[in-house]
């Protein structure tokens, strides 16, 4: 979902990365279009201004050193100031050493409690726990039956009372409730209340005193757009959160919302939704998020961004073995074939993070690609899924079949064990080093991304005439 | 009460923030100079109005200021009331009635946007115009859906075309625009369930309930509504254009319009995408619904 934003840095810095020296002027410019992407993304305009007010202070002072790239400089700023914003690493959820966990759920109307509470226990109960879902959501049409019938998919209780009773007491019974039965967390599913709503915050407010959450949570649209501060600061004034829920993140919205609230709340975004079925519901990476917003990705993104012109089935598979470095020969011939289809080798593989280095070393060109081709052809199938069986005689023998010579093979097997060991280091050592990504590593050439090019000078045409209004 | 009365009221809060915004930018009298207007840029930009708008109304607005049509931040604020009215001109916010009844009317969004609450919504209004109403329950996947609008057409006494959960929605519209003609309704009003506009599988299940629709009735849906949530972003204009592409759309309706959201993308939407704004939803009662008046949203927004 954060894709439209991360193409958006990705233009700021591929045009950054061009320059050979950073002028003051030109950190201006690339401000500039940070501010726009930022904008254009929802995060809100005063948390932009922040933003960029500190890269600026931060970005300013660093012009002159020696041995780093200018541009590099500028977007190692923008990056530690967005992990800065995103804020800590994933922070679990906590729980009581003494009775029931209670977690209380809110939020505006149509952002996704409901829902959001059987993912939630679902989860949980999957960890062992035995969760008890509380419906008291009263206001809205059948929203304690959805809660119901979300319970029953999971097997999760539900306690409801429908006879008139307030939402604070709803609550208070399901506490009683949850301890006789040996509940050991008790959800709370509230209605959607706006913000400026007072009866309603009041309401909350009294949920929370006599329920005493071990975590409040606030669940928010990931769509939302200049609003979110002030939603999320009202809730977050009045019941003190604890975190955040971000849904809907399988959409395309660019999410700059959850910025803004993380900045305004200071409160950890703890999950996020990613789909309308139970199991929905996923851990949130900020880091991972930062990297896919400047555009440097992991291999999760990278995939992503190939899909636009390799086919996806493909793709997702390949992204797979990359991930549990389990490529094969047979998939690297594949992937040559797609290769020939979509333009230069050198533009899909500078996609993948550290090829961009190998690259550097060994200089490919399209002829060697055409022999190694003719090399993997030459294989058995087994003996492209498992190189490992490839011996002398083998050897010869696709040397032979494919009018190659030994070396060539030799160098073929060598490279792609080189591959193998690559991305087993990258994957051990965690999330990649955008900046060693960074290194020249933006895919913007080769017929491949002539598109793209193309639409990239026309944006940029527009925003300079925009700019001289 | 009237729309403006409504907007003005819902928005009392947002007016006390925005004029503080406002108020230090119009409150006192003063010349225009960059500040402002880099200030007045901000005040759209935090009411969702959107990167491309907010420029086109700079550029008017930094026009005006240069041939000196302007000078201090009371004309300031004129004209752009002025030029974002300008932004809706011609916008037809009527509803489009079948020549012989039953007018389709098809209501889509995104999940939450308040599409089951603007039915009932409109369910009350075309009753008190004295019309004879028919729901359609099309939202079999999401938990509870059809009980949501039972309650609601039970309150409005109308009656409720729907089969059984996971049923395929478009069954469930044929039926609907079947029993919508032999008991001779003039409104048939369609629920859909709420889908992301990106799932592909899920925006042809509803072209799919347009064509069976059609298979009745060549030239219903006579309205296919969108229906946005006023906090939504930038994302809502995507979503217009995505939903205006896979199945077309006659109108959106901004709901939650009652909050501090000031949903000012539907500038972005008429402009970049013809589509016109129909009704606003100003709360979570079945007479919260108003239709669009483009000079009224534009005062509600920025004017006392
Ligand atoms: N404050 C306010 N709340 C609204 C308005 N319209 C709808 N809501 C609330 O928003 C929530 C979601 O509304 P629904 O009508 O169920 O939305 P929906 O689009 O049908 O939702 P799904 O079918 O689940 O996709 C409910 O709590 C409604 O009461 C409005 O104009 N103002
Ligand atoms: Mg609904």
């Amino acid at each position: 979902m954060f894709e439209a934003i991360t193409q958006s840095f990705s233009k700021v810095f591929s045009g950054l990365l061009q320059r050979h020296r950073l002028t003051d002027e030109n950190i201006d410019e690339a401000l500039k279009e940070v501010r726009t992407a930022l904008l254009a993304a929802d995060v809100n305009f005063r948390v932009v201004r922040q933003f960029i007010d500190n890269v600026r202070l931060k970005a300013v002072g660093q012009t002159l050193i020696q041995n780093v790239r200018p541009g590099e400089q500028v977007i190692k700023v923008v990056h530690d100031e967005l992990i800065e914003l995103m804020g800590p690493k994933h922070s679990p959820l906590e729980f009581s050493t003494e009775g029931p966990t209670v977690i209380m759920m809110c939020g505006l109307q149509g952002s996704g409690k409901t829902t959001t509470c059987g993912k939630l226990a679902l989860r949980l109960k999957g960890q062992g726990r035995h969760p008890l879902l509380v419906a008291a959501d009263i206001q809205r049409p059948a929203a304690v039956r959805q809660l119901q019938v979300l319970g029953e998919q999971i097997s999760v209780p539900v306690h409801a009372n429908t006879n008139g009773t307030a939402p604070p007491g709803i609550c208070q019974e399901a506490l009683t409730k949850a301890k006789g039965d040996g509940k050991d967390v008790v959800i709370l599913d509230t209605a959607g209340r706006l913000h400026i709503d007072d009866p309603l915050m009041k309401e909350l407010e009294e949920i929370a005193r006599v329920t005493r959450p071990h975590q409040i949570l606030l669940v928010c649209d990931a769509m939302l757009g200049q609003d979110a501060v002030n939603s999320a600061k009202s809730f977050n004034e009045r019941l003190a959160i604890h975190g955040l829920i971000l849904t809907k993140m399988d959409g395309d919205a660019r999410g700059g919302a959850a910025l803004s609230i993380k900045q305004v709340t200071g409160k950890p975004i703890k999950f996020i939704g990613v789909g309308e079925k139970i199991e929905d519901i996923e851990v949130f990476h900020p880091d991972r998020l930062v990297s896919r917003m400047l555009g440097m990705g992991d291999i999760v993104s990278l995939v992503e961004k190939a899909q636009a012109t390799v086919d996806q089935a493909v793709a997702i598979k390949l992204q797979k073995k990359l991930m549990d470095n389990r490529v094969t020969l047979q998939d690297l011939l594949v992937q040559l074939e797609q290769v020939e289809r979509m333009g230069p080798l050198k533009d899909i593989l500078s996609m993948i993070p550290g090829m961009n280095s190998l690259m550097q070393q060994q200089d490919f060109d399209e002829g060697e690609l055409g022999r190694f081709k003719g090399i993997i052809h030459s294989m058995t199938k087994q003996e492209r899924l498992h190189p490992e069986i490839i011996d002398g005689s083998r050897r010869r023998r696709i040397a032979q079949g494919s009018g190659t010579s030994l070396q060539e093979v030799n160098q073929l097997l060598k490279e792609y064990q080189m591959m193998r060991k690559m991305l087993g280091g990258l994957l051990k050592k965690g999330p990649l080093n955008p900046m060693a990504l960074l290194r020249g590593e933006v895919p913007m050439k080769g017929k491949t991304h002539e598109k793209t090019r193309a639409m990239l000078r026309e944006e940029r045409k527009r925003r300079k005439k925009k700019r001289h209004r | 009460m009237k729309f403006f009365d409504r907007i003005k009221e819902g928005l009392k809060k947002t007016r006390e923030r925005l004029r503080s915004g406002l108020a230090s930018l119009f409150r006192l009298r003063r010349p225009i100079d960059p500040q402002v207007l880099e200030e007045l840029e901000e005040i759209l930009y935090s009411a969702d109005v959107g990167g491309e708008e907010v420029a086109r109304v700079m550029e008017r607005l930094q026009a005006a200021h240069r041939e000196k049509r302007m000078e201090d931040t009371d004309q300031l604020l004129g004209r752009l009331k002025e030029e974002l009215k300008v932004g809706l001109q011609g916008m037809d916010s009527g509803l489009r009635w079948s020549a012989a009844p039953p007018t389709v009317l098809l209501v889509v969004g995104v999940n939450g946007s308040g599409k089951t609450t603007t039915i009932a919504k409109l369910g009350k209004r075309f009753q008190d115009e004295g019309k004879k109403v028919v729901f359609a329950a099309c939202d079999t996947f999401r938990a509870a859906a059809m009980e949501q609008l039972q309650i609601w057409a039970d309150r409005l006494g109308i009656d409720l075309v729907h089969h059984q959960q996971g049923a395929d929605p478009a069954s469930v519209a044929f039926d609907a625009v079947q029993a919508a003609l032999s008991r001779k309704t003039d409104v048939l009003i369609i629920d859909t369930a709420g889908r992301l506009h990106t799932k592909d599988h899920l925006m042809r299940e509803l072209d799919k309930v347009v064509r069976v629709v059609k298979k009745k009735l060549p030239d219903a849906p006579h309205e296919t509504l969108l229906v946005l949530d006023a906090t939504t972003g930038q994302n809502a204009l995507t979503q217009a254009k995505t939903f205006r592409e896979m199945i077309g759309l006659t109108g959106v309706v901004m709901a939650k319009l009652d909050g501090t959201a000031k949903g000012g993308i539907v500038f972005a939407i008429y402009n970049q995408l013809q589509v016109p704004v129909k009704f606003v939803g100003l709360g979570e009662k079945m007479e919260d619904l108003e239709a669009f008046d483009p000079a009224a949203f534009v005062e509600g927004m920025f004017g006392e």
